[in-house]
This record gives structure tokens, C-alpha cells and sequence, in this order.
């Protein structure tokens, strides 16, 4: 068992969650706009997409040290986490070079040793990808039987799963298909069947796409042989860490000088302006820039400490996410206090000065909560453009560590694919596609947070 | 007003100040002059002499910020630090560490930086805010979800797809436009059609999403609903009163990212070959000429601070209830 | 939406104006250019940074002062092995031997008894430097623009804004005045150190020159120019008008390599003169930036933001195409001009293009007229055919594009530090360690993958066409190949693991702990390639148990190590001055350690047996007796492994059709006089191939049309009802 910086970080940012979520679920007033977020239909689904995601991203963030061997008393020193361990076969089928998606050969024609020895110039088979087959002509049938049987599985476990939470929830499994009608005709108050649906795509799609990947690569193979699948699984995290870590950053900044600015204005005020003015006029991809460098300074002059490829990759990623926290605080910062200027004059406050509660108490009781909207709004808005932002600082070469999965790193490899011909795009059509998913989940989760807690909103 | 003015000028040295400290900071903690001499002297047979010769020629074999060996106030002035920032105040931008002179580049290149910006802005205006109004007509109807839905999707999508994709579909495929490069005058037309045509494209998902948050906040006011009850049909209740009151944060949002015209756009410019002040700030750091570093971060953040006094002074212009205090 | 109709219809009308004007749509150089005469398009990604002959040292500035300025020497542009013949030069100089007392000694003589080695150069009279204001003199004979005043400067932005220019005939002090520019305070060579070692009394003259220059720095207030031609140096004397003499410590015969170079061709002082005045430095106008020669171009237009643009010199001395070639260039039509007056383009127009993938596109489209592969574009263009030779694609053939390839000068390999305690070190575990990496890093494979097969898996040091490489079963590095089937034969990888036994190792692991071993590589990351790269090396290593721990960092960083000794394993290259195992082997000489002495042997390699004969070698003749010194060279090498020689790349270059006279030459710099544009063809073509298609536009807006009908019938239906 190993913990990264940013592994330990994303679990402790989950409890913290929790626990605000258990605290929030005690108060009528706060819970009463997430109802409405749980009522929205569309916010609903892309939460269900996020939490699949997320899922993924956690098991991604649980590192260990595999044995060498089977019962070797010593340890690989390359870390791999459970998701890893889950997807094994894909992980480790590594072809020669690129090839395409499903296919059953590589890409380019190679020279090719036949059985009896004579040399021809011809596309190699792989060595994993459809490798079981005897008779290539029946690919297409294999590939449509094997996503069948997964269809099946996946449909199993959904038909499965629904009576279990049933029975979880209600401790009976009297009165199930009474009361999943409702649910099916959609007619309760929570889109029920939304989410339902929901889960039966994402259950199927799973299940089709690891039986299939065991057999052929779906999106193909990389310039070294690399399942392209598996590094786009393995973006998510990444993706996740810049958009959640970045929040944990800027999060604390923004709030205590937000609200100190606000509330205390004087010399406070003009020193905390002065500060996120000067910060903010600083073209931002000059700050990455800088950071990245002096952290691989760093490490270049602490070598022992980082003496592996993943502790290193580990640590340029956790200052990407400071640095970009460090860089977009002033935007939410400035927000805050503007509104800590109005709240500051709202009759409440008036009175609670008055009455002498202590500048402390008022804060945290009325100023804090009132604020509450406006981060939840722009962390959950700035989510998606980070993931964005990641792909483009890897094209100047301050993003992620070369050696991260990411999408940016996807994208900016298949930079030059695409001006090969055959165009080679199918790194770019997963990176695509996974960032896509995400990044329009968080988008329109966002939409329906933000229609719940805008108070100018919640009127519609 | 002339006051108000004055005092953010004055205020601006401080910040200025602080943002040249900021960059010397970063930029030293990773190079040292050292660094940047063999960068600038090549790969092969480098020796010491030379590096000691380049950095004493360029001012770089002072210390950084305090000088010992110095009596008195050339204690910080005898320092990289004073010799090397005073000059930005004047705008003064001396010459780049590979002697050319930095305030011709930045004069030259900052045209063709312009001349993508400024159409890029006023088209993506008007085509986002056609699309914002149309949305918000037909607010609460399923086109209006679809197209909010398509805005999304059109954010979602990375810069670097529309440049690629734009190139490959319209430059390699119709061949309608060249792929990449510049001209100067009127032949730069030609060149400019598919960087502000993706410039375009590329801005609607978030512009068009922004515009309409902001007619829905006006369509939901008072007067709207009295020009309503009066009558109005709805296309001059939009094009009126709506559009008309949004111009306010629509005008002060376009300002403040007026002056930051010049600096350019990195992507665009590196894929079109397009000789702009956004690849200048990259290359110089690649490069390690910090001179031209610390002139740009001057520059930029120069014209940020403008571009907010600017915003504060059109809200005075438009809006006759806030005063500047 | 009626904004993005008439927006779409602009940009119609647009292209359609364009497309009355006759020439393809996407043409991205404008009418004017293509006019004048024959134009090639070329291409730079980086401005250069120097185009001073004395400063400029990396291979994109020589692509530019290559073609201005004339070294006394060039490489003969069709014959191989690579030859020297005259350039600005009448003759090719002898060389002659003296001793201590300044006798002339016998050819053969030992190298102990030579104090000093002698080339006279002799040039032809008549050579004239291009025109250009430095030499522009009144009628009376005053230089008219040395001294500018305010007003004189005040219109002048470039160059070319002088009305006046004039010209000189070159002379034998030029050379000398350039050869003293390479040790002057105010220019940094990059080889001063190195001609300082070798020129008689250089070191002097710079001790001298510096004096004066700090005196003069007091005096003059930088009023007027640093005057060089003052002072001697004692090993470089004018002889008379057309010539001079240098003078070598000892015996050097590599000298004659740098003579080929743009650090001695001559410069004029009026040059220097002109662009130290203080108004001209202000306005980017410097010897930097434009160069003053007598070559066959010169530079019009400097523009680095966008574009440079070479001239042909109308001064431009008589020089004619090469009359014979290696056997077959005759065949392939590269004697078609032979005897032809130099040089047949015109203009030549360097573009600034930052990204691979339009540069491809445009050379595809006709706008550029060569273009090399790289490893993303190569499947389409390049295939093998059945017994493995390179061809071109058939789309490539049908466009009428041409290909070229060429074994490099350069070697890449994979250094190991040998100051290490774990796999530097002469002793016989960690050479065993070495040979056994070497055994499993597949280079074969590396060349396969990343550069399409486009390289030679080395074995030794020296590249294909240096003296000294062997072709077939006496070549080979035997410590890690076998020769089978006529043709070397990587070692089984059970061989590899049987050594890591030897050296302590079994299975990867320290023998006494049984931990695994874990080796550290050294390694620059920039480009999105990295990562596959990267990952490539650790399966290697991965071969035998090795765990390959990554230390990726910048390049300066990565250099500071190199620098320090602190890197463990590396990846580098070399890429050859000039043709002669001598600048291999020296990378490997103990003297040139880069900890001890900063020199170029990076992995601090030190075997006195080596030293001992790479210092026979190194000033001997190519014979037999220097191939002999080399093979036991090799030998010595081979088995201690500081390096794992990695791979010579194969240069391949395309290039269209209507380009004609181009035969890969990696040595010679000023090529372009030689080649030959047809640009009527090219036009032709360039019209066929770039037929704009309109459809899709139409579409389009046809598209948006029937999107806009239904809008507008909700949009009445909607009208309606908030009317009633």
C-alpha cells in the first residue's frame, strides 16, 4: 500500500464532502435547494455519469505495490492501483506500434517472417488484439457476439441490482413490482426512471466494452503498442485530480480573503486587493510555466526523494493543481467580497453588530452561509473548464508529466497522428470522447446547481 | 472623475512593481544567469570564459537583489534587479538577450495579433448575441434546451480540436483558404478568414451561454413585464428594452478584455504561423530571454490594469448612477 | 442568424473575388512574389540566432549563410566520399611541416620533431563583395555611410532604405580580419577556445586585443568602431593583395575541415564599421542580422518575425556547375548542368512555420517544394517494397514527387556515466552490466518504431562515409551481435542475462540482497513523442529485470547533470564538423572529460591504452595504418561499452517534381547555387492540385436555411399568440 500526495488529498476532499453532506442533510432551509437539484431530470443523469466517473477515478487513486512474482517476497517498485489491478489484461497487452480500433493486425506493413521461413511485406498480426481468432474473416460476428454476451451481462446485473436496492431500502421485497410501476411510467417526483435508464446504458456499456476488451483493443493501440482504452480510463483521474484537487486549493484562499476583504475593508482590504490584482495581471501560462520548472528544480536536487517515475509524475500533477488554484483563485476571490460588501450591510448584520455578537461569530454565522451559493456555482462551473485547460497546457508543455495518462497528453500526441495518412485518430476520438462525457456532465450538472441555489433563479 | 483617474494611475506603480517582482522571482529561482548564457551560446565547445563573457556583457554577472561590495544606495542599484527594471517604467524595453530590439518586435508583431483579435471579437459579438437572443425567445421551448444543450457541447470541445479540424477540413480538404502563414495588407485577408472563422466557432458555446444568463436576468424585471402588459409584442420587447439594458455588463465586459487584443492568442498563432505577440512570450521562454519575458509580463499585465480602469469608467458612461469615488 | 447568412454570403463573395483573380484559393504567397524570376519556398520553424559567420554554428543559420558567405574552402557538391575543393580560394593549400627552427620538414615526417604546420591560401583576384552600403563611397572616395548623423537616420528602417551601395574586391586581409573577429571581445565565437588551442599566437592577440579593447572602452565612449586591424597575430600574416598564410602549433591536418566552414570567410572591416554605429544597433540593423558577402545570394529581406528572403548577388563572382559526379549522377540527371553558370534560382523565400502538420500539407499542395518526412507523415509517403526498399507511395508517385535518402554524419547513443558506482567504472562487473544492456536495448526496434526504419543500428562510432567505418562481418560489434545470414544479428537476450549473472545480477536482482536493480535514466521530455519513448526504454530494461527509474527534466537541467556527473544513463547524439574519425573518437578522449574539463566526452570516459592511440590516430593520414589504429579503437571500446552506439538516422527528403538538382550533400552548406527550379511546371501543377471545392458552402447555407424555416414559423406562431 502506497499514498501519493494526491491520492490522499482526493480521499480526504471525498470525506469532506460526506460529512458537509451529512451536516447539510439535518437543515431543512440548505437541503431544499439540492431537492430541486434532484428533481431536475437532466441534472440527475449527468450526476449518475459524474458518480461513474468519479468511481473510476477513486479506484485509480488507490496505489500498491505489486508482488514481483506470485508469492515473491519482493515488490515491483512501479505502484499500481486497484483499478489497474482490475483491468490487468489490458494493461499489459501491449502490441508493436499502432494499430487500429478491433483490428487484428497493426497498423503499418512490416516485414513479416511466414511459417516457412520466407519474408513478405506485409501488416503483421497482433499479438493480442484478435488474437484468438483462427478464421479472420469471422471478425465481425466475434466482435458482435462477444458485445451481445456482455449486453446480457450487463442487462443481468441491472435486472438484478434494481429489486436488491428495492429490498436495501424497504427491507421487503413485498409490493416490488407495485411500486416500481410509478417509476417506470415516470410519474415520481425524483426522476426515478431517468436515473434507472441511466444506469441500465452505463451497466451495459461497461459490461460490453471489458469483454470485449479482453479480445481486441476498442480503441486501438498507441505509437508503442499501448491500448488506447486504458490510457483513456486511466485519464480520468487525472482529469478528476485537476478539476477537484485545484477547488481544495483555491477553495480556502478565496473564502478567507474574500470574506476578509469584504468584511474588514481599510488597509485589509487594499492589501488583499492589491494582492489578487497584481497575481491576476500575470499572464497565467508564465506562472504554470515558471512553477513547473522550479519544481523540477526541486527534484532534480532532491533526486532521492522521488526515485520513482510515478512519485515524480505524482508530484508535478499535485503542483499543476496548486499552482492552477494559486492562479485562479482572484476571479471567485473578488466575487466573494463583493457580495461580503452587501451582505455586510444587510439589516441582519446591522443588528447583529449591534448587539454586540463577536466580528468572529458573525462571520462564520452569517456571512459564510450566505456565501455559499456563489462557490458551490463556481466550483462546480470552473470544474469543467480546468479539465479543459489541462489538454492546452500540455500543447506548451507545462501540463501533466509526459509520462501521465491524460487527455491532454492524448491530444497532444495525436497532434501529429493526424497528419499521418491513414490519418491515425483514434487517440484522439477516445480522448475525445471520455473528455467530452465528462466535461458535458459537469457542464450541465452545473446548469442544474446553479438554476437550484441562484437565488435570483429560484423564483422560475 | 479627473481625480479618481489620477489616483488608479498613481496606484498602478505599486502593482506594476510587485508584478516585476513577481516574474524576476520566478524567472531566476529556475534560471540562472549561467543557465541562460550557455542556452544562448549553443551546444558545442561552450567553455566558462564564454559564459562569464556573455553574462558581464548583458549585466547578468550582478547579483540579484542586494550588491555587498557597493556603498550606499548602489548597494540595490548596482543589482540585476534595479538595472534591469527600471527601464519598463519608462517603457524603455531595451533589447533582448540575443540583441535585437524589443519594442520594434513588439511593434511589428502586435498587428497581425490585432488584425485576428478584433474581427474575432466583433463577429463572435454579433453571432452570439443573435444566437442568446434567439434562445432567450424561445425560452422554456425544447429548441431552446437544444441549443443551450449544443452550447455546452460546443464548450466541452478543446481549442485544439477546432484548429485542427478547421485546418484539415477547410484548408487541406476544400482548399478554399491556405492552411497557414500571413501577408501583410489586404493579401492577409485570405489568411485571416479561417483563424477568425474558428475564432468564431470556437467562442459560441460560452459567449452565446453567457449572453443569454444575462437577457434572462433582464427579461424577468419590472419594466419588461409593463412593456409586456402595454402590449409590446415580443420581438420589440427583446430588441428594445432587453437588449438595450444587457448592453451595460455586454459593453464593460468587452472592454476590460480590449487592451489584452495585442497580446495575441498562443494556439492560434503557432498553428497559423501567424507572427503575433501570443507565440512571442512562449518562445522567449523556451529560449530563456528573459528580457523579453519580464518586457511581455510588463506589457500584459500593463494592459489588464488599464483594461479595469477603462471598465470602471465606461460604468460612469453608461450608467449614470454609479460614480466614481 | 440573419447576421451568420450574410456572413457565410461574405465569405462566398470573398473566395469568389479571390477565385476571378486565376490563381488557386489557398495560393499563400501573393501575386507579386511569384513573378520575378525562380522562386523557392522554404521554410524555417525558429528564427536563427545568429548570422554572423563567426557566432552562427547551428545548422538552420548555416541553411542561410551558407549561400552568402565563402569560406576559402567547400565540400565538392556531387562526389563521395566527401572531397574539398576551392571556394573562395583559388586552390586547394598545401600544407607544409617546419621544425622549431623553422625549417621546412618532409611530408612523413614525426610528429614530435613539427613545431608548427603552414597554409598558405592564395584567392583570384576579381572576387567582389555584394553590394551594400557599407562600401558605398562619395566621389571623391569617402565612405558615405560610416558616419551617420541624426538626420541621415532618421528614414532609415531596414537595410535596404539606403539609396547608395557599393561594392570592393576581395583581398587576401579580409581573411585575416575575420580570423581575428573569432577572438574580438565584442563577438563571441563559439570556437575561440578551440582555434586558440591551434592558431599560432591567437591566444596572444586576444590577451592583447582585450587590453586594448577595455582602453578603449574608456577613450572613445563607443563613438567610433573597435578597429581590429590593428595588432598582428603572429601565425596569420598577409603575404600580399590575393595572399595569407596561417600557421598551426603542431601537426592539425583536421584544420583544413574548418577552412570549409563560415567561421573564415572573410569579412570586410567596412562592414564591421558600419554597423557599430550606435543609430544603426538601435534600429535591429547589425552584422547579426545582415550579412555582408560574396557568395551567390544575398539577404533582401529579414524579417524573422515572418520571413527572410535570399537574393541572387548580381557581383557574384563566375562559378560554374561541377563538371562530374559519382558514377551515376549522370544518370539520375544531376550533370544536365554541367558547366552551367551559377547560380539558377533567383529568389529564395523562407516562411516562418511553426507546426509540422501544415508545413506537410503545403509541400503537398505544391507550396513547398521539398519537405523531409517526419515519422507521422511517413506511411504516407513512404513503402518498402517485397526485398525491402524504400520507395515511394503511389500517391506520392502520382504528384511526381521525388525522394532522397542519405545515411547522416550523426550518431545518437546511449551514454553511460562512467564516473558511476554502479554502472560506470572500468571493472569487469560493470562492463559486463553494460554489454548486457547493451544486448537488450534493441535499437533495431527503437529505429523501427520511432523513425520508421529511417537509421542504421551503429556498430562502432563512426557513421557509414567517415574513414574508418566497415561494412560487413569485420565491422560488427561482435560483443553484442553475431553475423548470420550476411547480416549482423542482435545476440539473444539469454546471452544478455547469462552477463547480468556474471556481473552479479541473476534475474535482475543484487545477488547478496536480492533486490531488484533499479538504474536511473536521464532524460530531456518536450516533445508529445516522449511519452511513448520514454515508456519504450523501460520495456527494455524490463527485458532483463532492470527496473529503469525515469528522471525526465528540461534541457539546461539535463545539462547541469551531464555537466556535474550526476546523470546516470543518458540518450545523446553528435553530429559530425567535418568528415574525419577524428571528431568521433574525441568524444571518448579522457582529456575531454566533461567533469574534469569541461570537454565534450560526456560520459567521462578515461582509458590510457584509448588516449594512447586515439593520440596516433588523430593527426594521421587516412592509410592503412590509421584504419588499424581505428579498428583496435574500436575494439577498446566495444568491450568497455561506455556507450551503447545507438543508430545513425537515414536523412530522407522529398521534394517535387519541377525541383531539379538536388543530391543529398550533409557537409556542404552553401547547396542551394547548385539547384534548379521550374516554376512554370509548378504553377501548372500547383493550379491542378488546388481546385477549391465550393459544395460544402453552399450546402452550408442551404443547411442553415431549412434550420431557419421552422425557426420562423414558431416565431410567427409565437407572435401570434402574445398578440391575442
Amino acid at each position: 500500500m502506497v499514498v501519493y500526495w494526491t491520492d490522499g488529498l482526493i480521499f480526504f476532499l471525498v470525506i469532506m464532502i460526506v460529512l458537509l453532506g451529512w451536516r447539510t442533510a439535518g437543515k431543512e432551509h440548505l437541503r431544499r435547494p439540492w431537492r430541486k437539484v434532484a428533481e431536475n431530470r437532466m441534472g440527475m443523469v449527468s450526476l449518475v455519469v459524474l458518480l461513474f466517473f468519479v468511481t473510476i477515478g477513486l479506484l485509480d487513486s488507490v496505489h500498491f505495490y505489486p508482488d514481483l512474482e506470485e508469492g515473491s517476497a519482493h515488490q515491483s517498485n512501479e505502484a499500481i492501483s486497484l483499478f489497474d489491478e482490475w483491468v490487468t489484461p489490458i494493461r499489459v497487452q501491449d502490441e508493436k506500434s499502432y494499430s487500429a480500433p478491433f483490428a487484428n493486425r497493426l497498423f503499418a506493413k512490416e516485414m513479416v517472417e511466414l511459417t516457412d521461413g520466407q519474408v513478405v511485406w506485409d501488416y503483421p498480426r497482433l499479438h493480442y488484439g484478435g488474437a484468438h481468432l483462427h478464421d479472420e474473416s469471422r471478425k465481425t460476428a466475434d466482435i458482435i457476439g462477444l458485445a451481445g454476451k456482455g449486453m446480457l451481462h450487463g442487462l443481468a446485473i441491472w435486472l438484478l441490482a434494481i429489486p436488491l436496492i428495492y429490498f436495501l431500502k424497504q427491507r421487503t421485497l413485498k409490493g416490488v413490482g407495485h411500486n416500481l410501476i410509478p417509476i417506470f411510467k415516470g410519474e415520481t417526483v425524483l426522476p426515478l426512471r431517468a436515473i434507472a435508464l441511466t444506469f441500465l446504458f452505463l451497466s451495459i456499456l461497461t459490461c460490453s466494452a471489458a469483454e470485449l476488451a479482453l479480445h481486441y483493443h476498442i480503441f486501438g493501440t498507441d505509437k508503442v503498442g499501448q491500448d488506447v482504452f486504458y490510457q483513456a480510463l486511466k485519464s480520468i483521474r487525472t482529469g478528476l485530480m485537476i478539476g477537484t484537487l485545484t477547488t481544495l486549493v483555491m477553495l480556502p484562499l478565496a473564502l478567507s480573503f474574500g470574506i476578509l476583504a469584504g468584511f474588514f475593508r481599510g488597509w485589509v482590504d487594499d492589501l488583499i486587493q492589491y494582492l489578487y490584482t497584481t497575481l491576476s495581471s500575470i499572464p497565467g501560462v508564465l506562472l504554470i510555466a515558471a512553477s513547473i520548472l522550479m519544481m523540477q528544480v526541486y527534484m532534480a536536487n532532491h533526486e532521492e526523494q522521488f526515485a520513482s517515475l510515478a512519485l515524480r509524475a505524482d508530484m508535478r500533477l499535485l503542483f499543476l493543481c496548486l499552482i492552477l488554484g494559486i492562479t485562479s483563485w482572484t476571479g471567485l476571490c473578488r466575487l466573494l467580497r463583493a457580495e461580503t460588501l452587501k451582505l455586510r450591510e444587510m439589516e441582519y448584520v446591522q443588528a447583529a453588530t449591534a448587539m454586540g455578537v463577536r466580528r468572529s461569530v458573525i462571520l462564520v454565522r452569517h456571512i459564510l452561509p450566505n456565501l455559499f451559493h456563489i462557490v458551490l456555482i463556481s466550483v462546480v462551473l470552473d470544474f469543467s473548464a480546468l479539465v479543459l485547460a489541462e489538454a492546452v497546457l500540455s500543447y506548451v508543455n507545462i501540463g501533466v508529466d509526459p509520462t501521465t495518462n491524460s487527455w491532454g497528453n492524448m491530444i497532444n500526441s495525436a497532434r501529429l497522428e493526424m497528419a499521418r495518412e491513414p490519418v491515425v485518430w483514434w487517440s484522439l476520438a477516445a480522448a475525445f470522447t471520455f473528455m467530452f462525457t465528462l466535461v458535458l456532465a459537469a457542464n450541465l450538472f452545473a446548469d442544474s446547481v446553479r438554476d437550484a441555489f441562484d437565488p435570483r433563479r429560484a423564483a422560475d | 472623475m479627473i481625480n479618481y483617474i489620477i489616483r488608479r494611475l498613481l496606484y498602478m506603480i505599486p502593482l506594476l512593481l510587485g508584478v516585476n517582482l513577481i516574474t524576476f522571482v520566478l524567472f531566476f529561482v529556475v534560471n540562472s544567469p549561467d543557465d541562460m548564457a550557455r542556452m544562448h551560446l549553443g551546444q558545442k565547445y561552450v567553455t566558462e570564459e564564454a559564459v562569464s563573457k556573455w553574462k558581464s556583457e548583458r549585466g547578468y554577472d550582478l547579483p540579484l537583489f542586494w550588491n555587498d561590495e557597493q556603498e550606499g544606495i548602489e548597494k540595490v542599484e548596482e543589482t540585476i534587479f534595479f538595472e534591469k527594471s527600471v527601464g519598463l517604467f519608462f517603457l524603455n524595453f531595451g533589447r533582448s538577450d540575443n540583441g535585437r530590439d524589443i519594442a520594434a518586435d513588439i511593434g511589428q508583431r502586435m498587428w497581425p495579433s490585432l488584425a485576428i483579435a478584433l474581427p474575432s471579437l466583433i463577429v463572435g459579438l454579433l453571432v452570439n448575441i443573435s444566437f442568446a437572443l434567439l434562445m432567450v425567445f424561445f425560452r422554456a421551448s425544447r429548441l431552446a434546451l437544444w441549443g443551450v444543450t449544443l452550447c455546452v457541447a460546443l464548450m466541452s470541445i478543446s481549442g485544439l480540436f477546432y484548429i485542427i479540424g478547421g485546418q484539415f477540413l477547410v484548408g487541406k480538404l476544400l482548399m478554399l483558404v491556405p492552411i497557414s502563414g500571413y501577408d501583410t495588407g489586404l493579401a492577409a485577408i485570405k489568411f485571416l478568414i479561417l483563424p477568425v472563422l474558428i475564432g468564431v466557432v470556437g467562442g459560441i458555446g460560452s459567449g452565446a451561454r453567457w449572453y443569454r444568463t444575462l437577457f434572462l436576468e433582464e427579461i424577468e424585471k419590472d419594466y419588461v413585464r409593463t412593456a409586456r402588459a402595454k402590449g409590446l409584442s415580443e420581438t420589440r420587447v427583446l430588441f428594445t428594452h432587453v437588449l438595450q439594458n444587457a448592453m451595460i455588463p455586454i459593453l464593460t465586459g468587452v472592454v476590460v478584455i480590449l487592451p489584452l487584443l495585442f497580446m495575441g492568442s498562443l494556439l492560434t498563432e503557432s498553428f497559423f504561423s501567424i507572427p503575433g505577440l501570443g507565440s512571442y512570450t512562449i518562445d522567449a521562454i523556451n529560449m530563456q530571454d528573459f528580457a523579453i519575458v519580464r518586457s511581455m509580463v510588463f506589457l500584459g499585465s500593463l494592459l489588464y490594469i488599464f483594461g479595469l480602469l477603462l471598465t470602471d469608467i465606461s460604468y460612469t458612461l453608461v450608467d449614470p448612477r454609479v460614480r466614481l469615488s | 442568424m440573419i447576421k451568420r447568412i450574410l456572413l457565410a454570403m461574405g465569405l462566398g463573395v470573398t473566395v469568389l473575388l479571390a477565385a476571378c483573380s486565376g490563381e488557386p484559393l489557398n495560393n499563400p504567397y501573393s501575386g507579386e512574389n511569384q513573378s520575378a524570376g525562380e522562386t523557392l519556398y522554404n521554410s524555417f520553424s525558429e528564427r536563427p540566432k545568429h548570422l554572423d559567420p563567426a557566432r552562427a554554428y547551428s545548422s538552420n543559420e548555416y541553411a542561410i549563410i551558407g549561400q552568402i558567405y565563402e569560406p576559402p574552402l567547400q565540400y565538392h557538391y556531387l562526389k563521395r566520399p566527401y572531397q574539398l575543393e576551392s571556394l573562395s580560394a583559388k586552390e586547394l593549400p598545401v600544407v607544409r611541416y617546419m621544425d622549431k627552427r623553422g625549417k621546412e620538414l618532409p611530408k612523413e615526417a614525426a610528429e614530435e620533431l613539427i613545431a608548427w604546420s603552414e597554409y598558405e591560401i592564395s584567392i583570384t583576384p576579381g572576387t567582389q563583395f555584394q553590394p551594400h552600403p557599407a562600401f558605398a563611397r562619395s566621389n571623391s572616395g569617402k565612405l558615405l555611410y560610416h558616419k551617420l548623423s541624426a538626420e541621415q537616420l532618421e528614414p532609415i528602417s531596414q537595410l535596404s532604405d539606403f539609396e547608395e551601395a557599393g561594392s570592393r574586391e576581395l583581398i587576401a586581409e579580409d581573411f585575416v580580419y575575420q580570423i581575428k573577429r573569432l577572438v574580438s571581445p565584442l563577438t563571441h565565437s563559439p570556437i575561440s577556445e578551440l582555434m586558440k588551442q591551434h592558431i599560432l599566437g591567437l591566444s596572444d592577440f586576444e590577451k592583447a586585443t582585450a587590453k586594448r579593447y577595455q582602453q578603449w572602452l574608456k577613450e572613445s565612449g563607443k563613438k567610433h568602431f573597435f578597429d581590429l586591424r590593428q595588432g598582428e597575430i603572429a601565425g596569420v600574416k598577409v603575404i600580399d593583395r590575393y595572399h595569407y598564410r596561417i600557421r598551426i602549433r603542431g601537426k592539425y591536418p583536421q584544420f583544413i575541415y574548418w577552412l570549409a566552414m563560415p567561421f573564415f570567410a572573410p569579412m570586410a572591416w567596412e562592414a564591421d564599421s558600419f554597423y557599430a554605429q550606435q543609430g544603426l544597433i538601435d534600429k535591429n540593423i547589425t552584422l547579426d542580422w545582415y550579412p555582408v558577402g560574396t557568395g551567390p545570394y544575398l539577404l533582401a529581406e529579414n524579417n524573422p518575425n515572418r520571413r527572410m528572403i535570399l537574393e541572387r548577388n548580381p557581383l557574384f563572382h563566375d562559378a560554374a556547375y561541377p563538371l562530374e559526379g559519382e558514377p551515376g549522377d549522370k544518370e539520375k540527371g544531376l550533370l544536365n548542368d554541367a558547366g552551367k553558370k551559377l547560380p539558377f534560382i533567383d529568389r529564395v523565400v523562407y516562411i516562418l512555420e511553426k507546426e509540422s502538420i501544415p508545413y506537410w500539407s503545403k509541400f503537398l499542395q505544391g507550396y513547398y517544394d521539398a519537405s523531409g518526412v517526419s515519422s507521422d507523415s511517413f506511411d504516407q509517403a513512404i513503402e518498402f517494397s517485397g526485398e525491402g526498399e524504400v520507395g515511394l507511395t503511389p500517391a506520392m508517385m502520382d504528384k511526381g514527387i521525388q525522394l532522397q535518402t542519405a545515411v547522416t554524419t550523426s550518431i545518437y547513443y546511449m551514454g553511460f556515466n562512467m564516473l558511476d558506482p554502479v554502472v560506470g567504472g572500468s571493472t569487469e562487473r560493470a562492463r559486463k552490466l553494460r554489454q548486457a544492456i547493451g544486448i537488450a536495448v534493441d535499437f533495431e526496434e527503437y529505429i523501427s518504431i520511432f523513425l520508421n526504419g529511417r537509421g542504421v543500428a551503429s556498430q562502432g562510432i563512426l557513421p557509414p562515409g567517415i574513414f574508418g567505418n566497415e561494412e560487413g562481418s569485420e565491422g560488427i560489434n561482435h560483443y553484442l551481435y553475431d553475423w548470420l545470414n550476411n547480416q549482423p544479428k542482435r545476440k539473444n537476450l539469454e546471452v544478455a542475462k547469462r552477463l547480468l549473472v556474471e556481473a552479479g545480477y541473476p534475474n535482475g536482482r543484487a545477488r547478496e540482497t536480492g533486490k531488484p536493480l533499479a538504474l536511473y535514466f536521464d532524460a530531456t521530455s518536450s516533445g508529445p513523442d516522449d511519452k511513448a519513448r520514454l515508456n519504450w526504454y523501460r520495456k527494455q530494461f524490463a527485458k532483463l529485470g532492470i527496473q529503469l527509474v525515469i528522471r525526465a527534466t528540461d534541457y539546461n537541467r539535463f545539462q547541469s547533470k551531464i555537466r556535474n556527473g550526476n546523470a546516470q544513463i543518458f540518450m545523446w547524439g553528435w553530429n559530425a564538423d567535418y568528415p574525419d574519425p577524428e571528431n568521433f573518437f574525441f568524444l571518448l578522449y579522457g582529456q575531454n572529460g566533461k567533469v574534469s574539463n569541461g570537454g565534450e566526452n560526456a560520459t567521462n570516459y578515461q582509458n590510457s591504452e584509448f588516449d594512447r592511440l586515439f593520440e596516433q590516430m588523430r593527426n594521421g593520414e587516412n592509410g592503412p595504418e590509421r584504419l588499424s589504429q581505428i579498428r583496435q579503437l574500436q575494439e577498446i571500446i566495444r568491450r568497455d561499452s561506455p556507450w551503447l552506439f545507438g543508430f545513425h538516422p537515414k536523412a530522407f527528403s522529398l521534394y517535387h517534381d519541377w525541383y531539379k538538382n538536388l543530391k543529398t550533400n550533409l557537409m556542404a552548406n552553401n547547396r542551394l547555387k547548385y539547384q534548379r527550379i521550374d516554376s512554370e511546371f509548378r504553377n501548372k501543377k500547383r493550379e491542378e492540385w488546388n481546385s477549391p471545392v465550393f459544395w460544402p458552402i453552399v450546402l452550408i447555407v442551404l443547411l442553415l436555411l431549412l434550420v431557419f424555416i421552422p425557426v420562423w414559423y414558431i416565431y410567427r406562431k409565437k407572435e401570434q399568440e402574445t398578440a391575442l
